[in-house]
Formats: structure tokens, sequence, C-alpha cells
């Protein structure tokens, strides 16, 4: 990363988007992405004042919610210079669907297309706007990644990943088969229709086991807790745990669905 | 047809049960996934012509009227008799008059979706008694079985070969009982057979049509075994039966669009059969029925247009978003419950059959996205899905518990200090609960907990932990 002397002495201010699995669930995620940001040269500022990206309501058709969820997380966050997400769903959510939510209003509008813009999941901020192409960890692990669905297409996330995990020293990435395919969480779709929810991470399940990993990582907590969900009922070995927790080098907290 | 859409639940349960059908369900990803992404990537101006079949499509539906007025004038002029049907009574009405009007006994038909939108089969064998035979080999398979498609490009996608052999044994009795039937080929050899007779026989033959072409009043059936234009031109009648959105401008965007659907669909450059018909036989053509008629149908998709589901009717039937789709390779199409399965089934189902009997299908998807990047229209098919959403939630047709639930969350949502207050006496009381963990039943949450278990949460609050960590660093 060039070095730019005239700003050396201001960071740029990152607000964290801890989001509400992560807040409520796995703290240590938060943690790991705290680190990471702070590695990249930047200040991390958390407002009290957030609590969920609203795609319970939207998801479920409940635009009045959402809407007001999204202008509060919009006041939240608007005075940063990025705000960061250690989930592509959330992320993609604040990126993609608050100006869509919110295009009827003007005002409102124009503040939602000003944080989309600044927006971004954990690891795209890292390579795409830190240009960090490498991670100070080691771990003699053998792992496999899940492309989880929002972060890959509706960011555009494959690469980014895959360029920080190379770097951990000793870390062997298999790929597995079907890497691109849901896990089948959905978010309340895991709820109201779980023998279709069961199927599809059942399969996940499997690719997952097939490449005989130690580590199964992914960039978002509800595809890891279904994962993890499954592999733990079926009495798997395999650790579940966010990759951010790797990149930053802090495996201290038990996997995913382990105490 | 009868809709099941409302038992989709027990019939997702039943169809993941089905071992017969898991097993069919499982040559989709070698096949026609596989063959779409090598006919993608063998096309450098995929991505680009996706742009602009969008763009004639939504300028066509934009102006649909006028070159509904244009197709009709020139379809006419060619010999066409076009007939519009604004409801499927209508449409099952003007067919069933044609085929009287022949005198018709036998008709033979070509693939074709809105022909099973209509009930057309039912409706002129019982109401016409006419001997109605499927010539498509997916469609002629569900046809002996007492079946609808389970998939519109590919209907009998659901059989595995031994069940195709064995209900060819049960019904072709005349045929020797030592005959192999292991091949592909022996059963297509074996049912072309049967319906070569039923081609020489028919009196009227009713097809599908992929598009209507304005600029010159055609209709063209895209096929891949030679059974459409057998259906279309032997019988003395050919009967088109399709529906409004098929409209293109002109032979140049068509070409612009095939480009994109066999490529979408089945993985091929180009079909085998591209048939455009322009009118009846004329004086001096040596072959083609005389009679050429045109059904056009709306149905309640004109109802659409300056609606949010307006882009819905962009759709080119290609299939793409099902043979992508999570869900329906979980399930196969016969669980959606009515004619249109997988994705753009869950959008147009309940555009057509109304959301309060098909309000399960946009539910039951993960927005994983996959159909939308598929879609050779791009068509927004989850977006489109959550505005089914938005109406359920709108008419207050969320079940109970869900709509409590999601009530009582959006309170704390919406209050930042409450939220977290909660959070920080809720959370830590739960994980005490979780020491394993993980949690393998909880009584909120027995559908997550049948099959997974639930990771327990490690103890405090991100906010709550960081507000001390703060605390620790200004002392």
């Amino acid at each position: 990363m060039p070095l730019d002397t005239s700003k050396t002495t201001t960071k740029p201010q990152v607000g964290l988007f801890v989001t509400c699995l992560v807040d409520l669930m796995r703290p240590s995620i938060g943690f790991a992405a705290v680190k990471l940001i702070e590695a990249a040269g930047c200040d991390v500022v958390v407002p009290p004042s957030q609590t969920c990206c609203g795609q319970p309501a939207y998801n479920s058709g409940d635009k009045a919610t959402t809407s007001a969820i999204a202008r509060a997380t919009i006041a939240a966050f608007e005075g940063f210079d990025y705000v960061v997400a250690p989930s592509g769903s959330c992320a993609g959510m604040i990126k993609g669907h608050y100006p869509d939510l919110l295009k009827t209003d003007p005002e409102w509008s124009k503040r939602a297309v000003a944080l989309a813009s600044k927006t971004y999941e954990l690891v795209s901020f890292l390579v795409d706007v830190r240009a960090i192409s490498s991670v100070d960890a080691e771990l003699k692990v053998r792992a496999t990644y899940h492309d989880s669905c929002s972060g890959l297409r509706e960011l555009k996330i494959k690469s980014q990943p895959r360029t920080l995990l190379a770097s951990v020293k000793g870390l062997d990435l298999v790929e597995m088969e079907e890497n691109e395919v849901c896990c089948g969480f959905g978010g309340t779709f895991s709820i109201k229709y779980p023998d279709i929810s069961n199927a599809m991470v059942q399969k996940k399940a499997d690719f997952a086991s097939a490449t005989k990993p130690d580590l199964l990582l992914a960039g978002d907590l509800g595809c890891l807790m279904n994962m993890a969900g499954k592999l733990k009922r079926q009495g798997s070995r395999i650790e579940v745990r966010h990759i951010a927790e790797v990149l930053a080098g802090d495996l201290s907290a038990p996997a995913i669905g382990e105490a | 047809m009868n809709s099941t859409a409302h038992n989709f639940k027990s019939n997702a349960r039943v169809a993941l049960g089905d071992q017969q059908l898991q097993s069919a369900l499982g040559n989709l990803k070698g096949g026609l996934v596989a063959n779409r992404t090598k006919a993608r990537a063998a096309l450098p101006e995929f991505e680009a012509l996706r742009d602009v079949a969008k763009d004639i499509k939504n300028h066509t539906i934009a102006n649909l009227d006028l070159y509904l007025e244009i197709y009709e004038q020139n379809a006419r002029a060619a010999g066409a008799v076009v007939h519009f049907a604004e409801t499927a009574a209508d449409a099952r009405d003007i067919i069933l008059k044609i085929c009287r009007d022949a005198n018709a006994k036998i008709v033979t038909k070509g693939k074709s979706m809105v022909s099973e939108e209509i009930g057309l089969n039912a409706h002129l064998e019982a109401a016409g008694g006419i001997e109605v035979v499927e010539t498509d080999l997916g469609e002629y398979l569900v046809q002996i079985r007492k079946e609808t498609p389970s998939h519109i490009i590919a209907p009998a996608i659901h059989l595995t070969q031994g069940q195709v052999e064995a209900d060819f044994r049960r019904l072709h009795t005349h045929l020797p009982k030592d005959r192999v039937l292991v091949e592909p080929a022996q059963l297509v050899n074996e049912a072309r057979g049967i319906l070569r007779q039923k081609f020489m026989t028919a009196d009227v033959g009713i097809t599908g049509a992929n598009f209507l072409i304005a600029e010159t009043g055609s209709s063209i059936i895209v096929t891949n075994e030679g059974n459409g234009d057998l259906t279309q031109s032997l019988a003395k009648t050919h009967v088109v039966i399709t529906s409004i959105e098929k409209l293109v401008p002109t032979l140049e965007d068509l070409s612009t669009i095939l480009r994109l659907l066999a490529r979408s669909a089945t993985g091929q450059e180009c079909s085998t059969y591209m048939t455009l018909s322009t009118g009846g036989r004329r004086v001096n053509d040596h072959d083609g029925p005389p009679n050429y008629h045109v059904v056009i149908l709306d149905n309640g998709r004109t109802d659409l247009i300056g609606t949010e589901f307006q882009d819905v009717l962009r759709c080119i039937r290609c299939g793409a978003c099902m043979n992508h789709c999570p869900v329906y390779g979980a399930i196969g199409g016969h669980a959606y419950g009515w004619v249109y399965p997988g994705p753009i089934g869950s959008v147009l189902t309940p555009a057509l059959i109304g959301v309060k009997e098909a309000g399960n299908l946009p539910n039951a998807s993960t927005f994983c996205g996959k159909c939308a990047d598929v879609c050779p229209m791009k068509i927004p098919l989850p977006d489109l899905m959550r505005h089914w959403r938005e109406a359920e939630f709108d008419l207050g047709d969320l079940p109970r518990g869900y709509r409590t639930g999601l009530a009582g969350w959006a309170f704390f949502a919406r209050r930042p200090r409450l939220y977290h207050l909660a959070a920080k006496v809720g959370i830590p009381l739960l994980s005490l609960f979780g020491r394993r963990g993980r949690f393998s039943s909880l009584p909120f949450a027995g559908g997550w907990t049948r099959y997974r278990d639930l990771p327990a949460p490690q103890g405090r609050t991100f906010q709550q932990l960081w507000a001390e960590r703060q605390a620790g660093v200004t002392r």
C-alpha cells in the first residue's frame, strides 16, 4: 500500500457495523474484525445506536419497519469515512438495498446512496479498499471455504478471501464441490422451511466433509451457524469459523457450536 | 390446472422423501447446468446480449398494444385467424370450437406450457370427446402417467430411465415382451413408432409459440425432437396457443433473443429446429396446414404492466432459473403445485392464481440470487419474490406466530437502547443453557433443531464487551 504522507496524521475513520448475529452470538468475530481494520491503518468506532440491518423485516415484506431501521442505520453511520461489516449479507443490504428501499424519498435516498458508496464487507474492504494482500497469521490447517450468496453475487466477493487465506502461513485451502451453492440458511427461510433448508445444508455438509478439512470457513455468521449446526449434529470434528478469526490469527474462542 | 400450491410444505416433504425423484434430480447438475456453463463460456458477448435482449423485451412490453396491433394485422394479411382470449376459459372454448369445426377426433400436441395453464387437454377430452396425444417425448411420458410437467422445458425430468421402461412395458402391450429397452435411443424409438401413427391421423395439431413476431405476423417454435413440426404441418388445422407477452417486434430482435434461449435452456448453441409459421398453406405451397389459428391468452398478464411485477413479462421460458435453483434441485417441480415451478413460478404463479393460494412459493427462497444471475433476460427474480412477500404482509396474510415474532423483534430493533439492554440480560442467560456450545433442542426453534444443533451465544454481547474495553482504554 503506498504511503500517503499528506494524511499520515489522520487515519480513516471506520464505523464498524457489527451485525446483530455477531453482536449477540459471537463477539470474537467483531474483535477479529477490529484487529484487522486497525492493522489496515484505520481507526475503528462502534456506534452504540446500531441494532440490525433490517433484513428480517425486509425479507418478510415489512417495508415500514425496514425503512425505519435503514434510516436509523444511515444516521448512525453517515459520518464515517467507511462502514465495514463482517458479513456480505448485511453489507449487501446497506450497499444494495437501502438505496432501493428509500428511493421514493429524495432526502433519504441521497443519504442512502452516499452511505452505500462507502460501505464494504470486511474482507473486500481490506483487499479492495486498503490494498492489503497478506496478513500476519500462521495456522497449520487444511481449510475449505464456502462462498456465501450475498457476498458472492451482490458484492462480487470471490478472490479477496482466497488472496488473504493464501497468505496465512501453513494454511492449505482445499476447494469443495459446489462452493458457490447456497447452504440453505436464508435467514427466516431456515425456520419457515426447515425440511428444504435441511436438505440443502446436508448437501453442503457432505461436500465440505469430502475435502477432509480441519476448518470450514465463510464470511457470514448466519451460514456458519447453519453449517456448524448440521456438522455438529452429525458428530463431525470439522471446526467451523468466520474467516476474520483466522485472518486475525486469533482462534482463542472455541469454534462455532463448540464449548 | 388445479393448484396444490397451498400444500407446498407437505408437497416438499413428500418430494424430499421420494428416492426415485431425488435420483432423477441428481442428473440436473451434470446435464443442463454443466451444458449452460460451457455454452455461456464459449460466447464472449453473452453478457452484452443479455442487456440487448432485456431492452428489446422492455420496449415491447412498454408498447405492447402497438405491437399486438401490428402483429395481428400482419398475421391476418398472411392468412392467419387471430383470436384473443382474456381468460383461460375463453381460450379453452375458442380451441374447442376450432376442433369441433374441424370435426376433430384426434388432436396431436407439441409442447406448450400455456396449454397446461388453461387445462386444455382435459377440456378437449371431456367436453369434446377428442383424443389428445402429447408428442413431445417428455410430455408423452407425463401424459401416459397421468401426471403434469415438472419442468417447463424438460417435463419428465423427475423420472428415471427405469420408470420410463416400466411404463412402456405396461402400456405398449402390442410390442414383443422380450424387446430390449436399455438405451435411451431404444426408448425414443419405441415412442417414435407409436407417435408416428398419431401424426398421420391427427385432424388438428396444437403447438405453443416461443415468440410471435410483429413485423411478419409469424409464430415460431423452438424444439429438438421434430415432433412440433410434424404436429403443425401434417394435420389440416394448426392451432397456436400462446400468451400475450411472447411478442417481439422484428426478426432481427428474434435472432438476438434466440442466441440466448437455447444456450440458457439446454446449453445448445441453437436448438435442432426453429420453425417459423406465417399463415396457413398458400396456393403454391406443397404442404402445410390449410388452416392456421393463433390464440393469444392474457389471463391476467396485462394487469402486471405498470406494476412492480412487470419485469416478469420478459421471461422467455428457458428454465435456467429452475435448473440452477437449490430449492428446485431439492424438491423438483411438482411440489410447487401449479404449472410453472422454480423461481419463475414463484413470481408468476401468485400473479396468475393469487398470492393467497400461492403465498408459500415466493417465501420458499433463500434469496441466494442464483436465478437472477443466470436469467438471460435479467429478471430480478428475488426482488419480485420479495414484492410478493410485501403484498402478503400488507394483506395481513402472515401466520400469526411469525407476525408476532416479527413485530416483537421490530419493536426492539427500532429502539437501540432497549435492544442492547435486553440483549445484555438475555444473551448471557441463554448462553448459560448452552454450555456445550450448542443447543440440540430449543422450544422456539423447533424447525431448526429438528435437523441441526443451534450454536449457543459465546456469553456477553459485542456491544457490552466493547463498551468495557473502551472504558478500560479511557480510564
